[in-house]
């Protein structure tokens, strides 16, 4: 009981993060029909100015607005030069680019700060375990789980509650309206593209710690993230908040007790490679499973 | 259509073209191929390989054992095609006869049989995989660093040494990972009370830990290279089981660059490897100070395995007079490994994969209190690998 | 997947006359390339042009799907692996003796191992397209993506055959009365299959499916209301252009004497779908320029610095922002749609 109560602990944890990089992604895809191929970069970036800073200042506190500013300028960026002129064009021309764009940050990255991984220390205050009673679980996790939840609820009370939220609803459905009525929508754009980015450097922020900063670790996660969009509706941030929530506790689960089901049935080392084999496939195979039933996603957000 | 458009378009025909005709250089000194992985995670393993080879040259003053050399290197990209089409490229249009530096498995898998078949030599600065150790050992296939399975044999043997009887396994689900599982539990005389497959790729291990505590074992085998590897042992540490369970592990969960992505944490780890950066003898010294002097970067297993690649070659082509034309020839000098390894002592075996010594380390506190990795005993003397018996050479 | 792109291929265009002869053209030069190679002692030209022409012909498959089918599908890499891994398997088997699952006989001859290749991807192709044509738009790129990312984590996991690390094979597979083994002999076979196979695609594009498929990708909803099954024909799109990257994926193993799950890898589908789209999507000789000027941009790239990857993605991004229609439409006064 305690062991499954801790690994759903994990499989929402698992979800927050990939909520966070989900939401910007949804949005802009959402509001501006961009794929970004490169929203793992702006993680990666994230991640990296963060360690950077960190390791330079020894201060985890100054390392986070670091991440975040970084993450959003250089989103912003990206708009302002190469995205910008892909919204009128189909998703072929804005897969190259944005591939050729993850290829450009990737090498910038080694350039930089080089091949060895970076690494950032937990801060001293979240550092360790706390005890949950029935077990013990690391108290950055929480923190994670926390900042996520409150980003999310900030983020809908953006969306339902605010000047600034109700252009990005109207812009997800009703996109020529807003742009009749006057609204300067390459301003709320380019908002809306850094606020994906911020998400996307906050969460890469806050992996430091826990994972290693290196090349490549924006591609490992943004696969993940497509599936969690593609689950939970194109454009729809709640979503996004069910996909991911639904495959952080998916892929979990199926990583920590599908080996001890098939070893019910099997031998052991045959099972865990098994179990290996399924539990890595098993995302994917959801977000088929899901597309098939419901071809727009759990929310769809044009209704 | 624009006149600029036309022009940029012209300009990348014309790059294709240049492609297609670039090429072939000077003949005098000896063209050494190094096909290696620079980009990506496992890049800076690559680096550290070609950092410490062409540190050798060098030294020698742009020569080894004598003879100038000219290293050519390309990144595979992790890509075994794009490694067989460099190695390819080297051979045919830059007539390189000898190649290194392939850092990983399937790379080395794709490639190394193509180099063979083509009369060329390689020499393996990392990648040694059973396939090419055993029925497939080849005349002109050297390997410099370690046959795969014996760096998890040395870990089984250490936690027997160390005295555990209930381990935890873990490693990524791909060959190289289910070899490492193997390999240990061929050496460790206790139970497995747990065994789990981590996914390819797989950063966060939250779910892994949970199985861990809940198993109860003495120790934690577990091999993850390079980035993996930081990430599990920190993870390790958040979920507070590093002062619970201790760990053992081989060289490539704990290298340098490991080590200081990690610090105090890893304090009291267990390493087993078949080279340390403070090996006591003149030619691990020498190397040590000529790398901290040229790079002031940690030193990690790779770079002194691409050191010793570059004295090994150096030596045959030594006794050769800088011919490899003669691969019998060279074969016999490289035989004989007439060079001073910085690990100390160093043979080939009969699969022309090394015979060396394997030593337990454990991670502590130097003066300044800072984690370093340190020596503490030989655990393997003269250990050669469970495929050599397989090799008809 | 109303946005995707791809033009008439029947449309007349106003080009002048001299354009018809440019495939003749680089027919001329890629049979003179071996032999203009050799003489100038590079002959590792050879082996670089020989997998150009066969990542064409997976790139000019792939835009069966893409540019008459208006399918973009981010999972081709899929049909590419499973072509090499069938070719892989049956090697293996032939090699050994041992049957496949105990009553498939292995085989180590070019044609039947080829042929075996492409039916295996058309029958992938075939499930996955009947499930991944439920959806449409964005969902379909993803869906396509997902079911290629199985089969990578399946062959990862498939130790028998290498898992990770992949499949050798001792020798290339053989053609009667043809050396194989001589690279040259290789890149003509590998050339007529290319020809062979831009030939059937060129039928395809002007036959009557391929203007069927035209009108589907124009409007639907229109060719619905006139009865026209267009579930069906796209879904046939999708398995013939399955059949084509599987005949790729299985000649790239046997040149490459060796198959391995990183021939599956999304970047794969990437680079795929890159090639077309730099040289034309929906053009005959389009995807084979943009195979050519990739991977020629790559190979001349990471010859020149290792971080050849700082000047390749501005390049595609360059490409993607500026050359709208791709290489084959260029020199046309008539730009892409």
């Amino acid at each position: 009981m305690a062991l499954l109560l801790e690994q759903m602990l994990n499989g929402v944890q698992l979800g927050v993060m990939l909520f966070l990089l989900a939401a910007g992604l949804t949005l802009i895809f959402g509001i501006m029909g961009v794929i970004n191929l490169a929203h793992g970069s702006l993680y990666m970036v994230g991640a990296y100015a963060a360690a950077f800073v960190a390791q330079a200042t020894g201060s985890f506190l100054l390392a986070i607005p670091a991440g975040l500013a970084a993450a959003a300028l250089v989103g912003m960026t990206i708009e302002f030069t190469v995205v910008r002129r892909l919204y009128a064009r189909d998703h072929l021309d804005q897969v190259l680019a944005t591939f050729g764009l993850i290829l450009f940050f990737n090498q910038l990255v080694v350039l930089m700060f080089g091949r060895q991984p970076m690494f950032v220390q937990i801060p001293p205050a979240f550092a360790g375990a706390i005890d949950l009673g029935l077990f013990s679980y690391p108290v950055y996790r929480l923190c994670i789980i926390a900042v996520g939840l409150a980003t999310a609820g900030a983020l809908f009370w953006l969306i339902q509650r605010t000047r600034l939220g109700m252009l990005v609803r109207a812009g997800a459905t009703h996109r020529d309206m807003v742009q009749a009525l006057g609204v300067d929508v390459r301003l709320l754009y380019t908002v809306v593209f850094g606020l994906g980015a911020l998400l996307a450097g906050l969460a890469g922020l806050m992996s430091g710690p826990l994972l290693s900063v290196q090349v490549g670790m924006g591609e490992q996660i943004l696969i993940l993230t497509f599936v969690v969009v593609v689950i939970g509706g194109l454009g729809s941030v709640s979503g996004a908040f069910a996909g991911a929530l639904l495959v952080g506790i998916v892929d979990t689960s199926l990583r920590a007790f599908l080996p001890g089901l098939l070893r019910g049935i099997m031998t052991g080392s045959e099972a865990d490679a098994l179990a290996g084999g399924i539990s890595a496939m098993g995302v994917y195979l959801l977000m088929a499973i899901v597309l098939l039933v419901r071809p727009k996603g759990l929310f769809p957000a044009h209704g | 259509m624009s006149v600029i458009r036309k022009a940029a378009m012209a300009a990348a025909a014309g790059m294709s073209i240049l492609a297609l005709t670039g090429g072939a250089g000077a003949q005098e000194p000896l063209k050494i191929g190094m096909v290696t992985t620079l980009s990506g995670p496992g890049g800076y393993l690559g680096q550290d390989i070609r950092d410490a080879f062409n540190l050798a040259v060098e030294m020698g003053g742009g020569k080894l054992g004598g003879t100038p050399v000219q290293v050519l290197v390309e990144d595979d990209a992790l890509k075994p095609g794009q490694g067989k089409q460099i190695a390819d490229k080297f051979m045919k249009t830059d007539k390189v006869k000898l190649l290194t530096g392939i850092v990983f498995s399937n790379v080395a898998l794709a490639v190394v049989p193509d180099v063979l078949d083509n009369d060329g030599i390689y020499v393996s600065p990392n990648a040694g995989p059973s396939t090419l150790a055993g029925k497939e050992c080849h005349r002109n296939y050297f390997v410099v660093s370690w046959q795969n399975d014996s760096l998890h044999e040395s870990a089984g043997q250490n936690a027997n040494n160390l005295g555990y009887k209930k381990a935890f396994i873990l490693a990524p689900n791909y060959q190289a990972g289910k070899d490492a599982l193997e390999g240990f539990k061929r050496m460790f005389k206790g139970e497995i009370v747990g065994e789990v497959f981590t996914r390819l790729d797989q950063t966060d291990f939250a779910a892994e830990m949970a199985q861990i505590r809940n198993a109860k074992p003495d120790v934690v085998f577990q091999f993850h290279p390079g980035g993996a590897g930081i990430a599990f042992l920190r993870q390790y540490q958040q979920a507070g089981l590093i002062e619970a369970i201790p760990m053992v592990v081989p060289s490539p969960s704990m290298d340098a660059v490991t080590l200081k992505a990690v610090g105090a944490p890893a304090l009291g780890l267990n390493v087993s490897a078949q080279w340390n950066s403070d090996f006591d003898n003149p030619a691990n010294k020498e190397f040590v100070v000529a790398w901290t002097k040229k790079y002031n970067r940690p030193i990690t297993y790779y770079a002194s395995q691409g050191y010793d690649t570059a004295l090994a070659i150096g030596a045959a082509l030594k006794a050769t007079g800088g011919k490899v034309a003669d691969a019998e020839a060279f074969r016999t000098a490289m035989l004989k490994a007439d060079f001073k390894s910085v690990r100390g002592n160093f043979k080939f075996g009969r699969n022309q994969h090394p015979v060396q010594d394997w030593y337990s380390m454990r991670v502590e506190k130097d003066e300044a209190g800072n984690p370093i990795i340190k020596t503490r005993e030989k655990i393997l003397s003269e250990v050669g690998d469970s495929y050599a018996k397989d090799c008809k050479l | 997947m109303d946005k995707a792109r791809g033009s008439d291929p029947m449309k007349k265009s106003g080009s002048p006359r001299w354009r018809g002869f440019l495939p003749l053209v680089g027919l001329v030069l890629l049979v003179a390339l071996p032999f203009a190679a050799q003489a100038f002692g590079q002959s590792a030209l050879t082996s670089l042009a020989t997998r150009m022409l066969i990542l064409a012909i997976a790139a000019s498959a792939l835009n069966i799907a893409l540019g008459l089918g208006g399918l973009v599908s981010f999972g081709h890499a899929a049909f590419y692996g499973v072509g090499a891994y069938a070719v892989g398997i049956l090697t293996t088997h032939g090699a050994s003796g041992m049957p496949f699952l105990g009553f498939v006989p292995g085989s180590e001859h070019l044609a039947v191992n080829l042929l075996v290749a492409m039916s295996v991807s058309g029958i992938v192709a075939g499930l996955i397209g009947a499930l991944a044509l439920r959806t449409s738009g964005v969902p379909f790129i993803m869906i396509t993506l997902a079911f290629a990312q199985m089969l990578f984590f399946f062959f990862v996991a498939l130790k028998a055959y290498g898992g990770d690390d992949g499949l050798s094979m001792r020798r290339r597979n053989a053609l009667p009365g043809l050396n194989m083994r001589d690279d040259v002999t290789f890149y003509f076979t590998s050339l007529t299959i290319l020809l062979a196979w831009l030939g059937v695609s060129a039928r395809l594009f002007h036959s009557r499916f391929g203007l069927l498929l035209g009108g589907i990708r124009q409007s639907e909803r229109r060719m619905q209301a006139i009865g026209v099954p267009t579930v069906r024909y796209r879904w046939l799109a999708f398995v013939l252009s399955g059949v084509g990257t599987g005949l790729a994926g299985g000649l790239m193993a046997v040149f490459g004497r060796f198959v391995s799950p990183d021939m599956m890898h999304w970047t794969q589908s990437g680079e795929l779908l890159i090639m077309v789209v730099l040289g034309g999507a929906g053009t005959i000789f389009g995807p084979v320029l943009g195979a050519f000027a990739l991977i020629g941009l790559e190979t001349l790239l990471a010859g020149w610095t290792e971080h050849w990857q700082i000047i390749l993605g501005p390049a595609l991004v360059l490409m993607a922002l500026t050359f709208r229609g791709g290489l084959a439409r260029l020199g046309r006064s008539e730009q892409g749609p």
